[in-house]
């Protein structure tokens, strides 16, 4: 059948070059665009962030600024909007410290196995809200979680509410204690403050509308 | 079990241990889900004993395990056959087996007692790395790879040394690149967006590429195997299937960069190469369909039997190319494009696809070349449905389906409530989660889970006694 065919529609052998070219092709296609995604999604530098160089993963030290989520006219998405200095903890990070409370924010989440109950940039498990923008849900923003922990900043409300979230449930269905230290806890509330600062191309869309309409306040346009 | 004197090669030995590790995995994974289903509906269950995390992690893990066992067992069954040759260096594959098995064994042990850990290296070496699919321990990950390496040995070893089929030459290359691929989820970043990329080319070039390539080259065996496919014919739609498949699905990978970090190009690229990937599943199935009518105008007209050697492998072949269109094809198409998967990206919509999709494409075919090694341990010219077999398809087919039906309610409600009119967060989330509708459907995925888990029996079952039903004549 592979030589004495007449037409090249039922020969073997065309399929078979016709496959390996156009996978071979994708191939390639794929690796230039992961180079330039790479490039692009590489975690930016303080000095970048300082003189407001836009990163669409920014500098760790992010997490020592104000971060709201805003529509963009020109995109037509809304994107994070990296404001004036806003201490974390009452305390500005290094850029080192910036890093290492990252770094041990992302291991506190997979080794505590959060993905397999939340979705995170909208991957994960559909147990649990998504933590993408977690930072700025009004929940954390409105003073409810602030009264209900009785504490004085969201941060604090965030380590209380991580150490036990049994304790402050607002849900049937209820987050478990994970045996969450407070570094650990402190680490994560860096790691999501962070993460809402990706730039997720408008994902989650009109994030929080309805507390907009309930007058909660909200960051979305 | 049964005794394994009629299988003509070692390898098929060995294949039938794959095989059983892989079935009991099935039921640990569906037990495991209804656990995980049964916490949506009482959120008190098991709670901080056996949370829904650690449920969901075995279900998924034991999928994805029960699922590469299955895979390594049908190559060992038919790399004999296809070559012509028994597998070189198969004491290797034996004791690769044991410690693959140990390895699983000892994992899951680990996820089911240990569970997490510590915010330290140590438990991304030794207990669980906290990434969906791959959670899977450091060190397992290496042994795993160390496992394939052998398993590949005996493949490359045994294809250099027979004949060289084209069903051997796509297997060969494909299954080189879904090895590879597995290295890509080895590492720990502190950047999420890197992770998820990265985490993407394990978990959608795996599915959506390798896998499905997989399944191209093992169906053609099968329906040489069944019904006595004309070789050429197989072999030639087998390399359109992969020019397609490879086409479309590598550069698909783009439909998970929409929104985590990555550039917007990404849009488009997704947008318009996901969008072609249900055409090739289009084109497995008329296969399937095609040479089966085919091979039975034949038969029809010189007035033989049917050519139909394996009825219960080849009811799971049809579902599969049933399956496969539906669940990845059409479900998949429903959330694709960017305009759609920013309100349904994450939602129980995404469930749905991945439950009718894993099942149909995978579960089916692998159940159907568990049939076909059946055949081969009972040594008998033809395998005819037994009424278990009948009973085991519909009770399982009939309740993935009504699974998936009850998530995409229960997803379309989400989609429009907590994305489209509250804008997701904390609140909207909870406000969906508890409409009626989408408790309603929890209830009815619960309910449709039990039903599968029935159908499962009555398999496992069938698997034990089509032998001694097929000697007493059906
Ligand atoms: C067993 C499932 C489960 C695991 C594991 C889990 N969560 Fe949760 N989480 C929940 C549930 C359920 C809620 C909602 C609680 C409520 O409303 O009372 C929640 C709520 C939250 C919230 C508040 C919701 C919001 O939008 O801000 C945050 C933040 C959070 N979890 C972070 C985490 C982190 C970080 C981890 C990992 C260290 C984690 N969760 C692990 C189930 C889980
Ligand atoms: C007894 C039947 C089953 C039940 C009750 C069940 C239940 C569940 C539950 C509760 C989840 C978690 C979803 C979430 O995060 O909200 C899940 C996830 C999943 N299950 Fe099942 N399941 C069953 C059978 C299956 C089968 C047969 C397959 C495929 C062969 C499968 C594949 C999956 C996959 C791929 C996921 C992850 C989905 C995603 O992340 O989008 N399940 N299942
Ligand atoms: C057999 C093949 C396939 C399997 C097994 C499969 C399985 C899955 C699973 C399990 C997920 C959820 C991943 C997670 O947990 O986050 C998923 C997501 C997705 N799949 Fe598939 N899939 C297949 C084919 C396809 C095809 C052909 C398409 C498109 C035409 C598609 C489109 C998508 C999209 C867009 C998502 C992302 C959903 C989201 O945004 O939440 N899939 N798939
Ligand atoms: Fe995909």
């Amino acid at each position: 059948m592979d030589d004495k065919k007449t037409s090249v529609w039922t020969s073997i052998r065309f399929w078979r070059r016709s496959a390996a070219w156009v996978t071979g092709m994708a191939v390639v296609l794929l690796m230039i665009l992961t180079f330039d995604t790479m490039k692009q999604v590489r975690m930016g530098t303080d000095e970048e962030l300082k003189h407001g160089i836009k990163r669409r993963v920014p500098s760790p030290t992010v997490i020592n600024y104000h971060i709201s989520y805003r529509y963009d006219e020109n995109r037509g998405v809304e994107v994070p909007v990296i404001g004036k200095k806003e201490l974390l903890f009452g305390k500005e990070y290094s850029p080192k410290e910036a890093q290492e409370l990252l770094h041990l924010g992302k291991l506190t989440f997979q080794a505590k196995d959060c993905i397999d109950c939340h979705t995170i940039l909208g991957n994960g498990s559909y147990y649990a809200p998504d933590l993408t923008k977690a930072w700025l849900d009004p929940k954390w923003n409105d003073g409810t979680m602030i009264s209900m922990t009785d504490s004085k900043t969201k941060e604090e409300a965030m380590v209380k509410f991580l150490m036990n979230p049994k304790d402050y449930r607002t849900h049937e269905r209820m987050m478990p204690n994970l045996g969450i230290t407070k570094k650990e806890a402190m680490a994560l509330v860096a790691f999501l403050k962070h993460t809402s600062a990706i730039d997720t191309n408008g994902f989650p869309r009109n994030f929080s509308q309805a507390s907009r309409r309930l007058e909660g306040g909200t960051n979305a346009r | 079990m049964l005794a394994k004197t009629n299988l003509k090669y070692e390898s098929q030995k060995l294949a039938i241990n794959y095989f059983t590790v892989a079935v009991v995995l099935f039921g640990a994974q569906l037990l495991m889900g209804l656990i995980a289903a049964a916490q949506y509906l009482f959120p008190s269950f098991l709670y901080g004993v056996f949370d829904f995390n650690i449920s969901r992690m075995v279900h998924i893990n034991a999928m994805v395990v029960w699922m590469l066992y299955a895979m390594i067992g049908s190559v060992y069954y038919l790399l004999p056959e296809e070559s012509g040759k028994e597998v070189v260096g198969l004491k290797f594959g034996k004791i690769a087996f044991w410690v693959l098995t140990l390895a699983v064994t000892v994992v899951v042990l680990v996820y089911i007692f240990v569970q997490i850990g510590p915010a330290d290296m140590k438990t991304i070496w030794f207990i669980n790395e906290g990434r969906e699919y791959i959670e899977a321990p450091r060190w397992a990950d290496i042994g795993i790879v160390a496992v394939v390496l052998v398993f590949y040995y005996n493949v490359f070893a045994t294809y250099q040394k027979g004949k060289k089929t084209g069903i051997l030459n796509v297997l060969v290359a494909d299954l080189f690149a879904l090895a590879g691929l597995y290295l890509c989820g080895m590492f720990f970043t502190d950047n999420v967006s890197i992770d998820q990329y990265w985490w993407w080319w394990v978990i959608h070039l795996w599915v959506e590429a390798t896998w499905e390539v997989f399944v191209g080259a093992i169906a053609g065996f099968a329906l040489i195997k069944i019904i006595n496919a004309k070789r050429e014919i197989v072999e030639m739609w087998l390399w359109i299937e992969v020019l397609m498949l490879f086409g479309s699905g590598i550069m698909g990978l783009g439909h998970h960069y929409f929104w985590i970090g990555t550039p917007e190009y990404w849009w488009e690229i997704g947008a318009l190469f996901s969008s072609l990937e249900p055409v090739p599943l289009v084109a497995m199935f008329v296969h399937v369909l095609y040479d089966w009518g085919r091979e039975k105008g034949h038969s029809d007209a010189k007035g033989e039997k049917s050519p139909l050697r394996n009825s219960p492998a080849m009811a799971w072949l049809a579902l599969n190319a049933i399956g496969n269109f539906l669940g990845a094809g059409i479900w998949g198409f429903f959330h694709t494009l960017p305009q759609v998967n920013i309100y349904t990206h994450g939602t129980q919509f995404t469930a749905a696809h991945g439950h009718l999709a894993f099942f149909g494409a995978y579960a089916t075919i692998l159940t159907g070349m568990i049939y076909i090694a059946i055949q081969g341990l009972v040594g008998i010219e033809r395998v005819k449905m037994t009424t278990k077999t009948k009973l085991s398809i519909a009770f399982i087919s009939l309740g993935v389906l009504g699974m998936t039906v009850a998530l995409t309610i229960a997803g379309y409600e989400q989609t429009l409530v907590e994305r489209a009119d509250l804008g997701g967060g904390w609140d909207a989330y909870f406000i969906a989660q508890n409409l009626p509708w989408y408790v309603q459907a929890q209830g009815w995925r619960f309910a449709m889970g039990v039903v599968t888990f029935i159908g499962y029996i009555l398999l496992v079952w069938d698997m034990l006694t089509i032998n001694k039903a097929q000697k007493e004549g059906v």
